[in-house]
C-alpha cells in the first residue's frame, strides 16, 4: 500500500515538476484552443479535473479486476479508450439529468475532452508506473490540476497579449506557443523541488 | 478503379500538398513530444505511418459494413488494434525505440491525423487509394518529424542522427532538446506558415487548405479530424447525406 509520503510526491511531481502540458505535451489541443478567456479556461480546467480523476479510477479498477485476472493486459489501449469515451458520454448524460447547473457550466467542454490525449495518457502512465488504484487516482487528480494551473495562467497572459503589438506573422498561434515555451522554462524551475 | 496515376497522386498529396504537419498542422502532441532527436522523430513517424496505412485500408474495406452512426467507435477499435499490434512488435524487435517513445506509442490512437484520414478519405474511397493515401500521409508525417527532430538535435546537441555535425567550438543550445524548445520550434514553424499564407493571400492564391496551427479555437474550429467532430452532429449529417448520395450512385 502507498504511504502518504508517496502520494504527496506523486501529487507534486505530476502537477508541477512534470506538468502534463508544459513538459509532456499531452492535452495541447484544449490548452491552446480554450485559453482565450480566463473564465472558459477555468471551466475547461474543472471539467478536465473531473473527467481525468474519474477516468483514472475507472481505468485502474478495470485494469486490476478485469484485465490482469484474464491475462489480457495487452488490450489496455483498446479497453481504456472505449471506456473513456463511454464514460464521458455517460457523465454528460448524468449531469444533464441530475445536476443541470453543473451541466450548464461544464457541458460544452465535456465532448472536447474525449479525444484529449491527457485522459488516455494518464490511464496508460498509471499502468506503466505500476501505480495502485489510489495512487492512480491521486496521479490523475494531480495531473489534471497541473493542466488547470497552466491553462489558467496561459489564459491570463493571453488576455494581456491582446493589447500588444505582435508582428503580423506571429499573430494567433505562434505568439501563444512562444508564451507556452516561456511558461515551460518557468516550470523547469520546479524540477529542483523533488 | 485505382490507376497508377491515382496512387502517385495520393502519395504526392500526402507528402507535399497536404503535408499533415507543415500544411494541415494536425497531430501536434506527438510532434512536439518525440522530436528530441532525428532518430526518435523518424521512429515515431514510421510507426504512425504503418498504423495509418493499415487502418486506412481496413476502414476502407469495411466502409460498406460500418453503419454511419457508430463509425467513430468502429474506427477507434480498428485503429487501436493496429496500434496494439505495432506496439507489441516494437517491444519485441526494437525495445530501445519503444523505451524512447514510451507512452506516445499507445497514444497514436488519439492522433488526429489517423482519425482525420479515416473520416475524410478512407470512409469514402476504395481500399487501394486509401492505402496509398495512408502511406503518403504517413511519409509526409515521418519526413516532417525527422526534419523537426534533426533541427532540434542539431541546435541542442550539435549532432544529427547521432553524428557530430557542428564544429567542436559550437556550444549546444541545450534548451532546444528540452520541453520549451519544442514550443519555440513549433512557434517558428507556424509563424513561417502564417507568413506564407499572408503573402499568398496578397497575391490572390488559394490558401484555404493551409492549417492555422491546430486549434486556433477548438470550440469554433471547423478543421477536419479534431475532437469536436466526434459529437458534432451537423458534420455527421452532412457526411450521412454524402454517403447516401454515394450509395445511390
Amino acid at each position: 500500500m502507498e504511504t502518504v509520503k508517496d502520494l504527496l510526491i506523486i501529487l507534486i511531481s505530476s502537477s508541477l515538476v512534470s506538468n502534463v502540458v508544459l513538459s509532456q505535451f499531452l492535452g495541447l489541443c484544449p490548452f491552446l484552443g480554450v485559453s482565450k478567456k480566463t473564465n472558459t479556461a477555468v471551466g475547461m480546467g474543472v471539467a478536465v479535473i473531473f473527467v481525468i480523476t474519474l477516468a483514472s479510477a475507472v481505468a485502474g479498477v478495470m485494469y486490476k479486476f478485469l484485465l490482469v485476472p484474464l491475462g489480457i493486459e495487452y488490450l489496455q489501449t483498446i479497453c481504456f479508450i472505449l471506456v473513456i469515451a463511454a464514460l464521458v458520454q455517460f457523465v454528460e448524460m448524468f449531469l444533464r439529468k441530475a445536476l443541470p447547473a453543473l451541466y450548464e457550466a461544464l457541458g460544452v467542454y465535456l465532448p472536447l475532452i474525449t479525444t484529449n490525449c491527457a485522459v488516455l495518457g494518464v490511464a496508460l502512465t498509471n499502468v506503466q508506473k505500476e501505480y495502485g488504484i489510489l495512487a492512480g487516482v491521486v496521479n490523475g487528480f494531480a495531473t489534471s490540476a497541473g493542466f488547470t494551473i497552466s491553462i489558467i495562467i496561459l489564459a491570463g497572459i493571453r488576455e494581456k497579449i491582446q493589447y500588444n503589438d505582435v508582428p503580423e506573422s506571429f499573430k494567433g498561434m505562434p505568439i501563444v506557443l512562444v508564451t507556452a515555451g516561456l511558461m515551460a522554462i518557468a516550470f523547469c524551475g520546479f524540477s529542483g523541488l523533488l | 478503379m485505382a490507376g497508377k496515376s491515382n496512387v502517385t497522386e495520393r502519395l504526392v498529396n500526402g507528402i507535399i500538398k497536404e503535408n499533415p504537419t507543415f500544411v494541415l498542422t494536425l497531430g501536434m502532441c506527438p510532434t512536439l513530444a518525440v522530436t528530441t532527436s532525428a532518430m526518435n522523430g523518424l521512429g515515431m513517424g514510421l510507426t504512425t505511418a504503418a498504423v495509418l496505412a493499415l487502418s486506412n485500408m481496413i476502414i476502407s474495406l469495411m466502409r460498406n459494413i460500418i453503419p454511419n452512426k457508430v463509425r467513430i467507435p468502429a474506427f477507434i477499435v480498428i485503429i487501436a488494434s493496429f496500434v496494439t499490434v505495432v506496439e507489441l512488435l516494437l517491444k519485441a524487435y526494437l525495445p530501445s525505440l519503444n523505451d524512447a517513445l514510451g507512452v506516445y506509442i499507445p497514444l497514436i490512437v488519439v492522433n488526429c491525423i489517423i482519425l482525420g484520414r479515416a473520416e475524410s478519405y478512407a470512409y469514402f474511397n476504395s481500399p487501394i487509394p486509401s492505402l496509398f493515401d495512408g502511406v503518403g500521409m504517413g511519409l509526409g508525417f515521418s519526413i516532417a518529424l525527422t526534419l523537426i527532430g534533426g533541427f532540434r538535435e542539431l541546435l541542442g546537441v550539435g549532432e544529427v542522427f547521432g553524428y557530430r555535425v557542428m564544429p567542436e567550438s559550437y556550444t549546444p543550445i541545450g534548451i532546444f532538446v528540452l520541453a520549451p524548445g519544442a514550443f519555440f520550434v513549433l512557434a517558428t514553424l507556424t509563424a513561417v506558415q502564417n507568413y506564407i499564407k499572408i503573402s499568398g493571400a496578397k497575391k490572390g492564391k488559394d490558401t484555404s487548405k493551409i492549417g492555422s496551427g491546430c486549434s486556433e479555437d477548438c470550440m469554433n474550429c471547423g478543421e477536419k479530424g479534431c475532437g469536436k467532430r466526434f459529437y458534432d452532429t451537423t458534420e455527421a449529417t452532412v457526411e450521412l447525406d454524402k454517403k447516401d448520395v454515394k450509395e445511390e450512385n
